[in-house]
């Protein structure tokens, strides 16, 4: 409890991410949309000497807050000992009705004047000295992305001081307000940038829709060719001509047999060892993931990566949010869908932007339900795109059917309404390379860390379960149902139980089966649909309550035994 | 003439007169910086009672359709 607690505050997007990854050096994902912080990072500085905790806290606009992420800032300010207001210093007007609450709030303070250099750019002159005196404490200008400025901020803690001042009611301090920003700011007439002229094209909606199709029909295509390429001229070539070796001698070093050879080569087909088949730890283990899995996951986050930083995806909420009100959500809910996308536990993070229960419950068992993860769906590709792509057409049509259809049923079954968009969508800006890569590789470190003990775990656990015959006696209990309305042979058991753990696993465990095509499809929409795996329902679980998520599950598994079973008949 | 924002054609600028909604609405627009006397700027209206896109000391902000009717504005009679 020694250590001193410094808090960066601020509106949303203003840039408080790229100057707390500055101050401490630590790696967190910055993007160019309100609301990429939603839960609270920290990181340690040296101040003269002494060392202090950072507090990178998700972006409020005042301190009433409407949202979980706007609650939680709320809640650490009762905690911290400093604060740095980050401010944007295009927009100073608006940013500074939340410091001036947070200046009434009794703790010392600091003013970072962030994006400095955007206000060249716009014709907004600021005179940093009156607005310091006016303010009463130290105002820094800084440039978060670049690191301009940051040095001087930390040598200017010291100078933070509380400032004892009579409360204000909100009207006076619009008033107060007024007064500085008449005082400290000029602007000057600009014309229009041609990043402007785009941004207007990209709301409106005729020219939005056809412009966001475009974009996200370049984005799928971009994900599949660096990702198959990747798949094809790089990692499969490795694992073949660099691990194949080193693998065949592991396995006549354990003579081909036995548990061990099981557990880690698993079975050899004709004498050989199939990546796809085999399911020893090393063998298919390893494959899954770093073959089939990892370009997926790369080549996904490239492209979010550069949508989240060029500031597109608010603008996408913007056009969607027509077709989410059907289904009792608004616009800004396609934040945890895209980000869901990639993986469900940062998707399921993401619903804290949404206001209200009713929504959080909707955008919580949709995203559960008919958003897979790109680990599964690079494994679904990998399975039964072989078979034919109109394969794969069913299966994600089918997920988008039931995203429409559960989403209007839950829509009216639920009371209440769902609150309406107000978003701020930030100004387009070229994104970074650097920054871009840096993120990327932020997000591909984490998955590896995160799913890799999962991955080896699941097809451990998989071995031991057929060796102990645990999967056979749940094959039997659930036989009824896998067998009789589904169409799948009993040891598609094993995959559902293990999808709990892992959705990439259990879609590679289908591979040895030989499952017709329609099993197939069949299988691969199941695994997607009936439950998230055991970390997305952790998350879900904290975010939603036991109550709520206990409905969501009984909501999942009924999807998964209507859409099984309709599947099983029309197909 | 007042009207809502709603109502407001693209490209045309009001200036920013009432509100007609409880406290925690007027928080909320205010907070992203839409407030009396401010000059507003419509720059798109979606389709079927779709968002409203303004644009109010040179940042744009999505409305729900529902709240801009509650925000009144007054434009230049023509």
């Amino acid at each position: 409890m020694s250590e001193k607690k410094i808090l960066l505050m601020g509106n949303p997007n203003v840039g408080k991410s790229a100057i707390f990854s500055r101050l401490t050096g630590a790696k967190i994902i910055i993007s160019n949309y309100p609301g990429t912080t939603v839960e609270y990072t920290q990181g340690r500085i040296a101040v003269d000497g002494e060392g202090s905790i950072v507090i990178d806290v998700p972006g409020t606009y005042s301190l009433k807050p409407t949202s979980r992420a706007e609650e939680v800032a709320v809640e650490l300010l009762k905690e911290g000992d400093v604060i740095i207001n980050v401010v944007n210093a295009t927009n100073l007007e608006r940013n500074l009705f939340l410091t001036l609450q947070l200046l009434e709030w009794g703790l010392p303070m600091v003013v970072a004047l962030n994006m400095w250099d955007e206000t060249k750019h716009q014709g907004i002159y600021i005179d940093v000295e009156k607005l310091e005196k006016r303010l009463g404490v130290p105002v820094v200008t800084t440039c978060g992305l670049s690191g301009e400025g940051i040095k001087k901020l930390i040598e200017r803690l010291h100078d933070a001081k509380v400032l004892q001042r009579k409360k204000l009611s909100d009207t006076e301090k619009w008033e107060m307000i007024g007064d500085i920003v008449k005082e400290a700011q000029t602007l000057k007439h600009h014309h229009h940038t041609i990043f402007q002229r785009i941004e207007e094209w990209t709301i409106r909606p005729a020219s939005g829709l056809v412009i966001a199709g475009i974009i996200l029909y370049s984005v799928f295509w971009l994900i599949r060719f660096v990702a198959e390429h990747l798949i094809d001229y790089v990692f499969g070539p490795m694992f073949e001509k660099l691990w194949l070796p080193i693998l065949l001698k592991i396995s006549a070093l354990l003579s081909g047999t036995g548990f061990l050879h099981h557990l880690l080569i698993g079975e050899l087909v004709d004498g050989r060892i199939d990546f796809g088949i085999s399911f020893g730890v090393l063998s298919t283990g390893l494959y899954l993931y770093i073959v089939m899995v990892l370009p997926y996951l790369f080549s996904f986050y490239l492209a979010l990566g550069i949508l989240e930083d060029f500031g597109y995806l608010p603008r996408l909420a913007v056009l969607a949010d027509n077709f989410l009100h059907h289904i009792g959500l608004h616009g800004y809910a396609i934040i945890p869908f895209m980000l869901g996308l990639g993986c469900n536990v940062p998707g399921a993070l993401a619903l804290r932007l949404l206001e209200g229960r009713r929504e959080k419950f909707i955008a919580a068992t949709l995203l559960a339900i008919t958003v897979p993860c790109m680990a599964q769906i690079a494994m679904i590709i990998g399975l039964l795109g072989k078979r034919g792509g109109q394969y794969l057409g069913i299966v994600f049509g089918v997920l988008f059917l039931l995203f429409i259809i559960k989403g209007i049923i839950l829509n009216k079954l639920l009371k209440g309404t769902s609150p309406e968009i107000l978003v701020e969508i930030p100004p387009y800006r070229i994104p970074q390379l650097a920054a871009i890569f840096k993120k990327l590789g932020l997000r591909l470190y984490w998955f590896l860390k995160e799913a890799f003990p999962y991955v080896l775990l699941g097809i451990v656990l998989v071995n031991i379960l057929y060796a102990l015959k645990i999967i056979d006696f749940f094959s039997k209990i659930f036989m009824p149902v896998v067998t009789n309305v589904w169409g799948l042979p009993k040891e598609a058991v094993s995959a559902l139980i293990i999808g709990f753990l892992r959705k990439d696993v259990a879609v590679g465990m289908l591979g040895p089966l030989g499952l017709t095509t329609k099993q197939l499809i069949i299988a691969c929409t199941i695994l997607a649909v009936y439950f998230p795996c055991v970390a997305t329902f952790t998350v879900l679980t904290r975010e939603l309550g036991i109550k709520d998520m206990l409905k969501a599950t009984l909501i999942m598994l009924t999807v998964a035994f209507l859409v099984g079973a309709i599947l099983n008949i029309i197909l | 003439m007042l009207i809502d924002i709603t109502k407001m054609k693209e490209g045309q600028t009001g200036i920013v007169r009432d509100f007609i909604g409880g406290h925690n609405f007027l928080e909320r627009v205010q907070n992203m910086g839409i407030r009396k006397g401010k000059t507003i700027k419509k720059i798109s209206s979606h389709f079927w009672h779709g968002p409203q896109t303004v644009e109010v000391d040179n940042i744009c902000i999505a409305i729900g359709y529902g709240m801009a009717k509650k925000i009144i504005v007054e434009v230049p009679d023509r």
